[in-house]
This record gives C-alpha cells, structure tokens and sequence, in this order.
C-alpha cells in the first residue's frame, strides 16, 4: 500500500464530488472541480520531468496550447471527434517536444528553463498569428468534442468524469513509467548524470524520452481544456500558465507525482477563493507561495509523508 | 596475455600546460596496472579520456581492438569499460541493490526499456547482490546508498563496476578519502578483484599500489618517465626524482 494511500485519497474525493447533495452549486463545484482534474494532468506530467528528471521546463504550457489548438483546427475543418482531435493534438505535441528537446537538453540550468521558454513564446505567438483560428483574440468553438458521437465533454458531469479518467491514466502512465528501468535511469541522471552517464545510461535519449511523454500528456489536457472553455486563445499557452504549472509542481511536491495533483488543487482553489475577495489576489497568493516554498519540506506531498 | 585496452600516443593541452603528453600503455587481461606520479601529474585527466568525460587532442584508445577515442562515456561504459571517481560518486536515494542493479540493466543495454518494472529484474538483482557479496556488503542491500559512510560507497562504487562485468577497469584513487582503519579492507577487497577485469589504478596509497600492481606506469608532467615491474619502478632514478625523495 506504501504510496497509493494519497493518490487513492484524493480519488475518492473527487469521485465523491459529484455525488455530493449540493443544490444549486453543485454545477459551479463540478466545474471547478474538473478545471482542478484539468490542470492537475498537466501538471503531473510536468513533474515527471521536473520532479523526477530535474528537467526545468519553464515552457510546459505549450504542449497543451497545441492541444486545445488541435482542437480548433479540426473544429474549423468541422471534425468533432476524439479520435481525429487526439491524434493532432499527440501528434503536434510529440513533435514538439522532439524538436525542442533535442535542442534543449544540450543546455543546462539556466539555460535550459530559458530555451525551454523561448520555444513556448514561439508556439505562443505563432498561434496568436493565425487569422483563421481568431488571432489574438482566440477562437470560440463551435462544437465540442465527441467520442464516437457521444457527448463525454459536453457540460457537468460527463466532463467532468472524462477529466477525472484522463487524470488517473496519466497518473497511472507516469507512475508505471517511473517504475520501469527507463524510469529508474531517468531519476538516476538527475541524482547524478556523471555516475549515470559513467554506467552507460544515454542522457539524451532518456530525457527526450521523458519530454515527450509529458508533452503528450499535456496535450490532453490542452484539448480538455479547450471544451472546458468552448474558447481557444494562445493565453492558454502564456508563460504565466508554465510558470502556474513548476507553482503547483512545486508546491505539491516535486517527484511525487501526487503532490502535483495536490498542488493542481490548491493552486485553483486559491486563486478562485481569492479572487471572489479582491482582484489583487496574487498579492496574497505571492507570499503564501514563498511561505510554502520555505517551510513546506517536499512540499504538500512530503507533508502527507511525514504525518502524524 | 591479450591486451584489453590499448592507448597510443595520447594528448592533451588545457591552454599552454600540457595535461598529457603522448602517453602510451596497455593493459592485459586479468592485469592490475597501476599509474602513479606526484599531484598534477596529470593521471585523473587520463583516466576522464579513456572513460570519455574529457577528449584527447591527439591520439587513440581502443577497448578490444575496437576504436572508442571519440565515443561517449555510456557508450564505452556499454562497450565494457567501467570506473570509478576520485570523488565517491553513487546514486544517493537509490538504495545500495538499485545502485548496482541499475549498473547491470545499463551494462546489459536495458537502461531504456520503457516497460516491465525495474525492481521485479531478478537478472539485474542477482548479479547484483552477488557484486555486493562479493564487497562484503550485502547487510547493506536495503540501505539508502546517500546513507553509508564513506568507505561504503567506497566499496559501493567497486561493487557497481564489478556487477557490470566489465571488460575494463578504471579505478581513480579508490582509497582517497578512506580512514586509516578502513584502508586495509579496501585493499583486500581490491585483491579479491584481482583476476577479473583488468584494473588500470590511479592510486596515492603506494602500500595499495604495491600490493596490487603487477605492473606500473609513472606519469609526471603529463608524460610517461617509467614502466615495467614494480621492483623495477621502485628502483628508477628518475621516479625518485620526480618524488623528489620522497619515501614511496
């Protein structure tokens, strides 16, 4: 059971949401619930680089800027289903990652979180500048999308359980995939990549590696959130949202992967709780966030850990 | 004997000074060669270019007669060349079994495999606890490897080294760092690896060199003023100058 009491907690609370009698609210707390599931995917496969590789990405929102633009592409092209919609969005995130990651990872530290941003900005802007997708001012979906017909985005709950399956089969691939040798040598660059390296381990190749599966699994998130909004606009993929993703990373706990979840939720329900007080909400959340990062040890996550 | 590792005319400058300076040696299979020369002689950067972290000016180095002069360190650590570092060098919150099963799954070329679960390769494991047995650590197997005292990562890294079954060894200075008390345990654990993989020993700890060396290169200044037998080297007139009488 050792490591599946916080991942198997939190599922039960957010299968238990919906069930819960909440009247007139209960639309609003789905909502903010799936949004919570949403960014909870995003940000749990940007802590299998972040936390488990020690790759600082500082341009994570780009793979899901390209999904929920895959998701307006077809959309445009008047194709509404998953399947079409799922394989642009893989595809363009996949590729993504493939050319940015070789070209990243031959950087490090600084460089590496500044280059990784730079591509962002790129997709940032490249987006931004396609008139057919609305431009700037982003493009309002017509129809959202449907599996083989069926509408799992449509409105309350079936978003909300199609959220709450592609977080845990994402959580699932991650924790899987940390597990396996690639995995295990993933983890063991980070530690130390000249004792790694000095084994036989190829840097580059497990890294990309590693890129690619969370540019994948942001991809999903982009296309969810897409439907969410019935609005695509490249803000999705401002570096104010990477930035928010290493915010829940780290403060749920990076290389947990359930800590980013953790984060995901916090994160979310701060700025919404915040927000309903006063429009200056980072002034408050900026602080809480530095408080946290100095006292919270392996962050929410390691807390859980070190309970009782 | 067959040779194993071969260097030919080895270079390297950093600036003006030369690092190395056409070194040539061999080393033979089952041989402890042992290089030895005052600080800054130049025997750690030699050993970064036979294991690839630094890249010769000039010159060749080929493992079993294939030619590794420009290939990366994973790939000779693949090709069977292995080795340790001056400074212990383990994967610290992995415990002391992955640290050594992860050397065989990486040796064996299963480093990248995405799938079956790393913990559950009962090769890697045996071969792993074997090279931990073989160190005298098995007690240990359980232990977070950041946890141990120095002479046990110490004795850590020889084990992860043998648990790939290299075809060569680079050991840099396995005793720098070791208490007085731990130092004779090294050694014999180092004589218990004598006959396997051939062994090229960076080594200050001339009691160490001594009695493992079957053979001695003497660097100072970046190249070769020595090598042959012990008692020969011993002997030399120019070693002894460049320890500047030095007891050794």
């Amino acid at each position: 059971m050792k490591g599946w009491r916080l991942p198997l907690a939190m599922l039960l609370v957010f299968a238990a949401v919906p069930l819960l009698p909440l009247g007139r609210d209960s639309g609003y707390v789905m909502l903010l619930g799936a949004r919570i599931m949403v960014f909870a995917t995003a940000a749990v496969s940007l802590d299998l680089i972040l936390g488990a590789g020690g790759l600082v990405s500082f341009g994570h929102a780009a793979p899901l800027l390209l999904g929920a633009y895959a998701v307006a592409a077809l959309d445009k092209a008047g194709v509404d289903g998953a399947l079409p919609v799922l394989a642009l969005a893989l595809a363009l995130a996949g590729i993504y990652a493939l050319l940015t990651g070789a070209v990243a990872l031959r950087t490090r530290g600084v460089n590496f979180i500044m280059i990784t941003l730079a591509f962002a900005q790129m997709v940032y802007f490249a987006t931004g500048s396609i008139p057919d997708y609305g431009g700037t001012d982003g493009y309002p979906l017509g129809e959202r999308t449907r599996l083989f017909g069926l509408k799992v985005l449509h409105d309350g709950l079936p978003f909300y359980l199609s959220a709450l399956v592609v977080l845990v089969a994402s959580y699932l691939v991650c924790r899987a995939l940390l597990a396996t040798p690639f995995g295990r040598s993933l983890v063991a660059l980070r530690q130390n990549e000249q004792r790694a390296r000095a084994m036989g381990i190829d840097p580059l190749r497990v890294r990309l590696g590693a890129m690619v599966v969370a540019s994948l699994i942001a991809s999903l998130a982009g296309v969810l959130l897409a439907n969410e909004s019935d609005f695509i606009s490249p803000a999705y993929g401002a570096w104010q949202r990477s930035a928010e993703l290493m915010v829940m990373v780290l403060l749920g706990g990076a290389g947990s992967l359930s800590g980013a979840v953790l984060g995901a939720g916090v994160v979310v329900l701060l700025e919404e709780g915040l927000g309903r007080f006063t429009q200056h909400w980072p002034l408050i959340f900026g602080p809480v966030l530095v408080l946290a990062a100095l006292g919270l040890r392996g962050g929410l996550a390691g807390m859980w850990a070190r309970r009782g | 004997m067959a040779e194993v590792l071969h260097v030919e005319g080895l270079s390297k400058t950093f600036g003006a000074l030369w690092v190395t300076r056409e070194v040539s040696l061999t080393l033979a299979a089952g041989e402890v060669h042992a290089v030895i020369g005052p600080n800054g002689a130049g025997k750690t950067t030699l050993i970064h270019q036979i294991s690839g972290v630094v890249l010769p000016d000039r010159g060749r180095i080929s493992l079993r007669g294939r030619d590794i002069t420009r290939a990366r360190p994973e790939a000779r650590a693949r090709a069977g060349l292995a080795r340790s570092f001056q400074i212990t060098s383990v994967l610290p919150e992995f415990s002391v079994l992955e640290n050594v099963a992860l050397s065989v799954q990486a040796r064996e070329g299963r480093a990248m495999r995405p799938w079956g679960r790393a913990a559950a390769d009962r090769e890697a494991n045996a071969r792993g606890m074997a090279a931990l047995e073989r160190m005298a650590m098995a007690d240990r197997a359980r232990r977070l490897a950041g946890t141990l005292s120095h002479g046990e990562k110490r004795q850590l890294e020889l084990a992860m080294a043998i648990a790939a079954d290299p075809v060569a060894l680079l050991l840099d200075e396995p005793l720098a760092g070791a208490g007085p008390e731990e130092v004779p345990r090294l050694i014999e654990l180092l004589r218990g690896m004598k006959g396997g993989a051939a062994i090229l020993l960076v080594e200050h700890d001339m009691e160490a060199v001594f009695a493992l060396a079957d053979r001695i290169t003497v660097l100072a200044e970046g190249r070769v003023i020595a090598s042959g037998q012990p008692d020969a080297v011993r002997a030399d007139e120019a070693v002894r100058a460049a320890y500047l009488g030095e007891d050794f």
